[in-house]
């Protein structure tokens, strides 16, 4: 048993459903009890789809318990396919139904349906949403695939999308925006799977040149398969971040036999401007915690370190699955590793690297606001504002002028409180100051606080004088905890009991930056 | 679409002279489990501990939303492989996994294990665990087990089967202190202190809460007490409050202006409070009520509303909106229909509003879309795609997290009706 508040995953049969509401025409037979119709509502309200996700549940009680499960099962099979007609059907159990001994597949095939009907093991109890999500994938891709037709000499090349579903982070606008750029390329777009996708769509998978894998946590295996039984070459760069996506034209052209002019190859990202105008002078350094599904975690700390000038002090994953490569680029990186899926270990982690950015998920955001620090959503699990109505891809050229901002916003939020809190003692900026169009003097003259003087203590910790208090208020919010206790650690160590204004700057001068 | 004739439709009950669809299928509604959400908000020296798997613990999630970050006092136990090919002792992982927990929360007066499908499946006897448990952790910490498992409720009977398994250890009365009341069902701070200043003002004697806030101030039952239920869906807690020689007192449920009068006379009756002292008790809240419904009455009057099963306060709240807000129901279906905590609502339904018990969510759809009501109450499973088709929704979860019992709520529980309605008249896009 593992005792769990959060988690960064949901079971498999949600990747499952991920899968199937991406497609068009394919619908899954979930044998499930009632109430894991909730997560439904996971497509219909986080993700705002008009309408429901393709999923019939069989919804059994405690008193279909015994033989009658399967019969319920196979009523809601046959009644899912009367009503919806899809082109193929896909069963699997969730976590209770895996514990009764009905076989979905061999149920489901027992009704000889005119579709065809793709069985899935799900594991639940030791596999999660995203391995969910690439093996039902994988399991669809291999049931439909055809044998391979004969290319057409003169056309373009083609390749295929895979890897975005329905509930990803942002692959509605990745998927536009790679599509743009591969077709600026000569590169004809022959499948997207599984989002958008019909049966029959995927059934020609095989059809196309090479493989573009989008997201390697859902496509893979799929993209695997695909290289062993049609000999699709796959690319292994995900275009997350200026340099990555220059890598990735460099990937596609090779594959693609296309020889991109220099347009194609720098693109027409805003970033690298961005990051060199002098206003970016001083995320120089700015020590940045990263964490979320591996893809995306490995993507933000290429593009923090090279493309922000950003310091990854720390970075980790809850993808098991990807724990190597996280691990191969923390070493790179000279940062901490972290791969677990406990919220409050990566909280521990956050809280004792005390970064002045986090790079996260929904729950990162959390922690980080909870210890006052700048924080941005780079991946899965979001909430209901990341699926946002503008177009805002991750990935692509565009996708890194989205990153640039959306990074650099809670930083520059920051500078702005920072601001506002140093200039709190200014004549123009007091509480009780009125803004100055008004033309009005306040009544009452600003109430002025004397701040209690520092008593020198024998021999506890070193106190502050009421000047050196002062002058620490003027140093950053963000920075100041740590300025506090780099000087109080250097006080101790030199023994002394009061620390002056001179001595904030000694210990200033001996830590550095 | 092929539009089914309901088959089923049984002949005319000799209880209440009305037929109710009972149907058969795949159900969009919650398991027990969500209930945690907002029970554990009213006890609040308990923890829940699911013992379930990852599907729990993300809906769960899924149902709290941003709660989950302001230290909640529930988790889930997620079984693994191990636990279920005997590898790793179930008891002892349990005891493990409790002893960690109680460690690192040591206010926690009430543990509460909550039983789900695996764990029901696999048969993991939750009950014994709880007074293994007990006894351990006496008398810091009380454990007391019930099932929230979709296998065998449904959303807030989740609240029915946790207020069911504290009843048989609260105290007992003392009978020589007399009648007492107990208002069973968890309600909003705000509201049960409003209840306690009616009660007062009546001259009911000894008004107690069930749940009650804290350990501390648990109510004792006996055959003196009265109990006068706040929320209709807690058969088996009236049960369980009956075995302990409580009596329940019949009302309808405490919506709206009308109905919250009927369920302060119901208890007031039986304590034999005088006309007068009713009216000088109730009277001007009544009337601020009144005026808060006319309001809203304007905009919901002769527009029908259809209900998805989802609650239990699907009758409740048809007859408030029927009775006193002049709304036509065309159907409104429950997951559960127990008569006899519904009769007086139910018998306040006008003639010819279809009743359905128990869900087959295609077929209900299809009736739905056949009705085109201009409200349809629903869950967040249905609600987007309905209103993508035309049809305004109120989503019904917010029934149960919204302050909506008594007098003050009564204009704001009009107002969740009104607002899709106003926000589709004031949409020009």
């Amino acid at each position: 048993m593992d005792l769990t508040l959060w988690t960064y995953e949901g079971p498999p049969h949600v990747g499952a459903m991920r899968v199937v509401t991406g497609m068009r025409g394919v619908h899954l037979v979930l044998h499930a009890p009632q109430g894991d119709t909730y997560a439904d509502l996971l497509f219909t309200m986080i993700e705002r789809r008009g309408e429901r996700p393709p999923v019939t549940y069989t919804t059994f009680a405690a008193r279909d318990l015994g033989s009658d499960t399967a019969e319920v099962f196979q009523a809601a099979v046959r009644e899912a396919y009367e009503r919806f007609r899809p082109e193929a059907i896909v069963v699997g159990a969730s976590c209770t139904a895996e514990l009764l001994q009905d076989d979905p597949g061999g149920l489901a095939r027992a009704l000889a349906l005119p579709v065809p009907v793709i069985p899935l093991e799900l594991s639940a109890y030791r596999r999660k949403e995203n391995w969910g999500a690439a093996e039902t994938f994988y399991r669809i891709a291999r049931a439909l695939g055809r044998p391979k037709r004969q290319r057409v000499a003169s056309a373009r090349p083609r390749c295929n999308l895979l890897g975005p579903t329905a509930l990803g982070f942002r692959h509605r606008d990745d998927v536009i925006e790679i599509a743009r750029l591969l077709e600026g390329l000569g590169v004809e777009i022959a499948t997207t799977a599984p989002l958008g996708a019909s049966a029959e769509d995927v059934s020609r998978l095989g059809e196309a040149d090479f493989n573009v894998v989008l997201y390697p946590e859902v496509a893979l295996p799929t993209a695997q398969w695909l290289e062993k039984a049609y000999g699709q070459p796959y690319t292994r760069t995900v275009p997350i971040g200026v340099g990555a996506t220059r890598a990735f034209v460099a990937e596609v052209a090779g594959l693609a036999g296309l020889e991109p002019d220099r347009a194609q190859r720098e693109g027409g990202s805003r970033l690298p401007w961005w990051s060199r105008s002098v206003d970016s002078t001083y995320l120089t350094g700015k020590r940045v915690f990263i964490f979320g599904d591996a893809t995306h975690a490995l993507a933000a700390a290429r593009a923090a370190r090279d493309e922000f000038g950003f310091k990854v002090v720390g970075i980790g994953t809850y993808s098991r699955e990807f724990a190597r490569e996280i691990r191969e680029a923390a070493a790179a990186l000279d940062a901490e590793a972290l791969i677990c899926d406990d919220y409050l270990e990566v909280e521990a982690k956050v809280a004792a690297l005390g970064p002045e950015l986090v790079l996260g998920t929904q729950m990162e955001r959390h922690v980080a606001k909870r210890l006052g620090i700048p924080c941005a959503v780079i991946s899965a699990p979001v909430h209901v504002q990341d699926f946002p109505a503008r177009y805002s891809p991750q990935m692509g050229f565009e996708g890194a002028n989205v990153l640039f901002d959306s990074w650099v916003h809670p930083l520059m939020m920051g500078l702005e409180e920072h601001l506002l809190t140093m200039f709190r003692d200014d004549p123009e900026f007091h509480d009780g100051a009125l803004p100055s169009h008004l033309g009005r003097k306040p009544e009452a003259p600003a109430v002025v606080v004397a701040e209690p003087l520092a008593v020198a203590g024998a021999s506890g910790p070193a106190s502050w004088t009421a000047d050196a208090e002062r002058e620490l208020k003027k140093i950053p919010f963000f920075v100041r905890g740590r300025a506090r206790s780099n000087t109080e650690t250097f006080a101790r160590q030199r023994g002394l009991a009061t620390i002056s204004v001179s001595t904030l700057y000694e210990a200033k001068a001996h830590f550095g930056r | 679409m092929n539009v089914r004739v309901p088959l089923d439709l049984r002949a005319a009950d000799s209880a209440s002279e009305r037929s109710v669809l009972r149907e058969r299928g795949q159900r969009e509604v919650f398991c027990g489990l969500t209930s945690i959400v907002w029970l554990h908000r009213k006890i609040r020296d308990a923890f829940f501990l699911v013992v379930g798997s990852r599907t729990c613990a993300h809906l769960i999630q899924s149902a709290a939303g941003v709660m989950i970050f302001a230290e909640p006092r529930f988790a889930t136990a997620i079984l693994t492989e191990r636990d279920l090919a005997g590898a790793a002792d179930v008891n002892e992982e349990l005891d493990r996994v409790v002893a960690r927990l109680l460690e690192r929360r040591p206010e926690i007066k009430l543990l509460f294990l909550v039983g789900s499908c695996p764990s029901e499946v696999i048969k993991i006897d939750l009950a014994r665990a709880a007074r293994r448990l007990s006894d351990a952790n006496a008398p810091r910490v009380r454990v007391v087990a019930y099932s929230g498992s979709g296998l065998e409720t449904t959303f807030t009977q989740g609240e029915d089967a946790c207020l069911a398994a504290l009843a048989p250890s609260l105290p007992e009365e003392n009978p020589a202190d007399g009648p007492s009341l107990l208002v069973a069902g968890s309600l909003a701070d705000i509201v049960e202190d409003q209840f306690a200043r009616l009660f007062a003002a009546l001259g009911a004697p000894r008004v107690r809460f069930f749940p009650a806030r804290g350990a501390e101030d648990v109510p004792p039952v006996g055959p003196n007490t009265r109990v006068l239920l706040a929320q209709p869906f807690l058969g088996e807690t009236a049960r369980a409050l009956e075995a302990r020689g409580a009596q329940r007192i019949s009302a309808p449920f405490p919506l709206g202006a009308e109905g919250t009068t009927a369920w302060l006379r119901a208890a007031a009756d039986a304590f034999g409070v005088a006309p007068s002292r009713f009216d000088a008790a109730t009277s001007e809240a009544r009337a601020r009520a009144e005026v808060a419904l006319a309001r809203h009455r304007a905009i919901l009057a002769g527009k029908r509303v259809f209900f998805f099963p989802d609650s239990q306060l699907e009758i409740p709240l048809a007859r408030f909106l029927a009775q006193e807000m002049g709304m036509i129901p065309t159907e409104v279906g429950t997951p559960y229909l127990n008569r006899q905590l519904v009769a007086e609502d139910l018998a306040l339904l006008p003639v010819g509003t279809r009743l359905s018990e128990g869900q087959d969510v295609d077929r209900q759809l299809d009736r739905c879309r056949a009705d085109r009501p201009d409200l349809t109450v629903c869950g967040l499973g249905l609600a987007n795609p309905l209103e993508a088709e035309g049809l305004a929704t109120k989503w019904s979860i917010e029934l149960l997290f919204a302050p909506t019992q008594g007098y003050e709520q009564a204009g704001d529980l009009a107002e969740l009706f009104v607002r899709p309605l106003a926000r589709l008249a004031a949409l020009e896009v």
